[in-house]
């Protein structure tokens, strides 16, 4: 009985979780005037016309290509410096490494608005407005606090021993992070880098304020369909729906992996 | 190589220089996501393939277009070439040298068929530094069905004391039928546009002649007591939710008697593609209460080219055709005549074909030529603009009120309170400006 009762709490949880996408996916679908309909249609005529248009007016392509490229990119060396910080911090901890992760962390706490200006004079006088560039550079610096703790957790949850070990028998510290360590938190690195993914693809503030056109992404491209005057709903469900299409099969492909590393050391 | 030889290869070049365009150039066009202007890229393609430039669209919402563009021309970005501003932001930026002067288009472009209201709007210092792509004024939008059926007959110029017998007559809650719409969402450019005429009617202004803020006059006490009695009689629920497009909504799925709003909505009140009120629906002027002055709005979404471009030539190229009489022709015969740019040129409201295709074509024009942005108020000013104030602190003042005030339309707190409280933060944000010393 307490097995279906939790079932079905779980289905009521992810149905819940699930409704606001489901019903974006139909709008998308919808005309204008069905999108709005009071009471909400269930049942409609469904119509491509909002994909027709999108794909008319922006270049989809381009969009997606922009997010693929610094999302990844991103990633990719937010990464490579957080393996040897988190490395440092786990297995050989000063006395004020805890510090130094607090503070790390509070940098995140201020809002991406009150560094608007500065940082966008720096990237006008290096020439980096409108640049992929300058979307890595920002999300590497603001996503590396996260990617920081997040490996320091895994890392702690490595028995130290096993690191002394691969020392003792002559192993370089580069070694013993690439042929000892990093195998036995893989999937810890994959949920971080899986997370960093979606945090960059995501992210908003930074990709409308720095781009124009040449490296504007995804999130760039949904603003572009929400309208001052007029409907706008459906066809606004349908370019969310294109924009987080690629993130979501990435997602789906890798949620085992996803799960596998967050759930990393919780059950010893 | 034979002389022959050679004069014939120069001859091919200087044909091949003749036949291309003399300069190509890509601009960077920056604007709002809406019916006019995506028509307006998608024409564009014609201004491309008659001068060989090429031009990048970035398409935003509004407020982050508003956001987006601000940065870029105060930190001299020079990340676009052309601007869609209002009416607000031009004489400011153009007095600030933000924008290059457009008082050299060409005698084609007949820059004296624009409404003077509208230069006057988008010009500072005897200069204009942008050209219009449509503008509008406010009136009021009502179903003439429900009318009909209660027995009620609009008039021509409506008051406001008549709107609300109106509204108490037609609110049927039961079936989700309000008397009246109005813009409840905070913002200088939501709830505070629809509130500053308001007030304007009820005799109040923002700030008197030596910009002391006036938000604790009767004045101002008299419209919003009543326009929060009318909106918690007759409005629709969650009203401080409701801007511009909510209420479009609304009014369009047959949910509220009456709006006042944008003129702009007319055309999409009328597309039947967009509304289910499209036959139902009829116009009149916006409301006064006690003085005319100021009881409707207006504005302009204007093209300006920022002093940071680096293409002005081909930015000036692309504005006096996007803006021109043929462009409006262009528009009228490719989607038809309902929907070309409104409230700009005088030659449109000649043209018999707009004036067929759209019935409330002379009201908007009577609405912007009679829409006085030097006397916003009974009393005098020292501001320009009817819905907003014509000065940079505007944006945040506007919003700051604009927010006490759907925290008296919510019942969070009362009128008395909520002026009060606008009061002492407006007059704050003045002296701090320099504005009282």
């Amino acid at each position: 009985m307490k097995a279906r009762l939790a079932t079905l709490l779980a289905w009521v949880i992810a149905l819940l979780n699930v409704f606001p996408l489901v019903w974006m996916a139909l709008a998308s679908f919808k005309t204008e005037v069905d999108a709005i309909h009071t009471p909400p249609l269930l049942f409609f005529h469904p119509t491509l016309e909002n994909y027709q248009a999108i794909f008319a007016l922006q270049d989809y392509t381009g969009y997606a290509l922009n997010s693929v490229a610094i999302s990844l990119g991103a990633t990719l060396i937010t990464v490579l410096i957080a393996i040897p910080a988190a490395f440092a911090m786990a297995f050989y901890p000063g006395p004020r490494t805890r510090d130094i992760l607090l503070w790390m962390l509070s940098t995140k706490m201020l809002p991406a608005v009150g560094v608007l200006v500065p940082i966008y004079l720096l990237c006008r006088d290096a020439g980096l407005l409108d640049t992929r560039t300058a979307l890595i550079i920002v999300y590497v610096l603001s996503n590396l606090p996260i990617a920081v703790w997040m490996l320091f957790t895994f890392f702690r949850e490595t028995p130290r021993d096993i690191i002394e070990a691969s020392r003792i028998d002559g192993a370089s510290v580069g070694e013993t992070i690439l042929l000892v360590l990093l195998p036995l938190v893989l999937p810890g690195i994959a949920s971080t880098a899986l997370l960093l993914i979606i945090l960059c693809w995501n992210e908003a503030f930074w990709s409308l304020n720095l781009t124009a056109h040449n490296a504007a992404p995804l999130t760039a491209f949904i603003a572009s369909f929400s309208a001052p005057q007029g409907l706008f709903w459906a066809r606004l469900s349908a370019a969310s729906l294109l924009a987080i299409a690629p993130i979501l099969v990435f997602g789906w492909l890798s949620q085992r992996q996803l799960v596998r590393g967050l759930t990393f050391g919780a059950v010893k | 190589m034979t002389f022959r030889r050679l004069l014939g290869l120069c001859a091919s070049l200087t044909a091949f220089a003749m036949a291309s365009p003399a300069w190509s150039a890509t601009i960077t066009i920056a604007t709002v996501n809406n019916s006019d202007m995506i028509r307006m890229q998608q024409l564009s393609k014609e201004w491309e393939k008659e001068t060989g430039n090429k031009i990048n669209w970035v398409v935003l919402e509004e407020n982050v277009l508003r956001q987006r563009v601000t940065t870029d021309i105060t930190t001299k970005g020079g990340q676009f070439d052309i601007l869609t501003i209002g009416s607000y932001e031009t004489p400011i930026w153009g007095k600030q040298n933000w924008l290059v002067p457009l008082d050299d288009l060409p005698p084609s472009y007949d820059v004296k068929d624009i409404f003077p209201s509208v230069r006057q709007a988008l010009s500072a210092n005897g200069h204009l530094y942008a050209v219009p792509f449509y503008a509008e004024s406010s009136f009021t939008f009502y179903r003439k069905d429900l009318f009909d059926k209660a027995g009620l007959k609009m008039p021509a110029q409506p008051k406001y004391e008549e709107v609300k017998t109106f509204a108490d007559r037609l609110t049927d809650r039961a079936h989700e039928q309000y008397g009246i719409c109005l813009r409840g969402k905070p913002g200088w450019g939501e709830n505070m546009a629809y509130l500053t005429t308001l007030v304007n009617t009820f005799g109040g202004r923002w700030f008197d002649e030596h910009w002391n803020p006036q938000l604790d006059t009767p004045a101002w006490h008299a419209a919003i007591s009543f326009y929060v009695d009318l909106m918690r009689r007759d409005g629709p629920p969650g009203a401080n939710s409701n801007g511009f497009n909510e209420n479009l909504a609304l009014f369009s799925t047959g949910h509220c008697a009456m709006w006042i709003d944008a003129t702009v909505a007319a055309g999409l009140l009328y597309d039947k593609s967009q509304s289910q009120v499209a036959d139902k629906v009829a116009f009149t002027a916006a409301p006064i209460a006690k003085v005319p002055n100021g009881s409707h709005w207006f504005w302009a979404w204007a093209l300006a080219i920022p002093s940071t471009s680096k293409n002005v030539a081909a930015a000036k190229s692309f504005l006096a055709w996007s803006t021109s009489k043929d462009y409006v022709a262009l528009v009228g015969k490719t989607f038809g005549w309902t929907v070309v740019p409104p409230g700009t040129r005088a030659s449109t409201y000649a043209n018999p074909e707009y004036l067929k295709a759209a019935p409330f074509a002379e009201f908007v024009k009577q609405a912007i030529l009679t829409a006085d942005l030097e006397h916003p108020t009974a009393e005098k000013v020292p501001y320009t603009g009817i819905q907003y104030v014509a000065i940079p602190e505007f944006q945040a003042i506007g919003t700051q009120v604009g927010q006490l005030m759907a925290g008296a339309l919510t019942g969070q707190m009362s009128v008395d309170e909520a002026l009060k409280q606008a009061q002492a933060s407006v007059k704050a944000t003045m002296e701090q400006a320099g504005y009282i010393q």
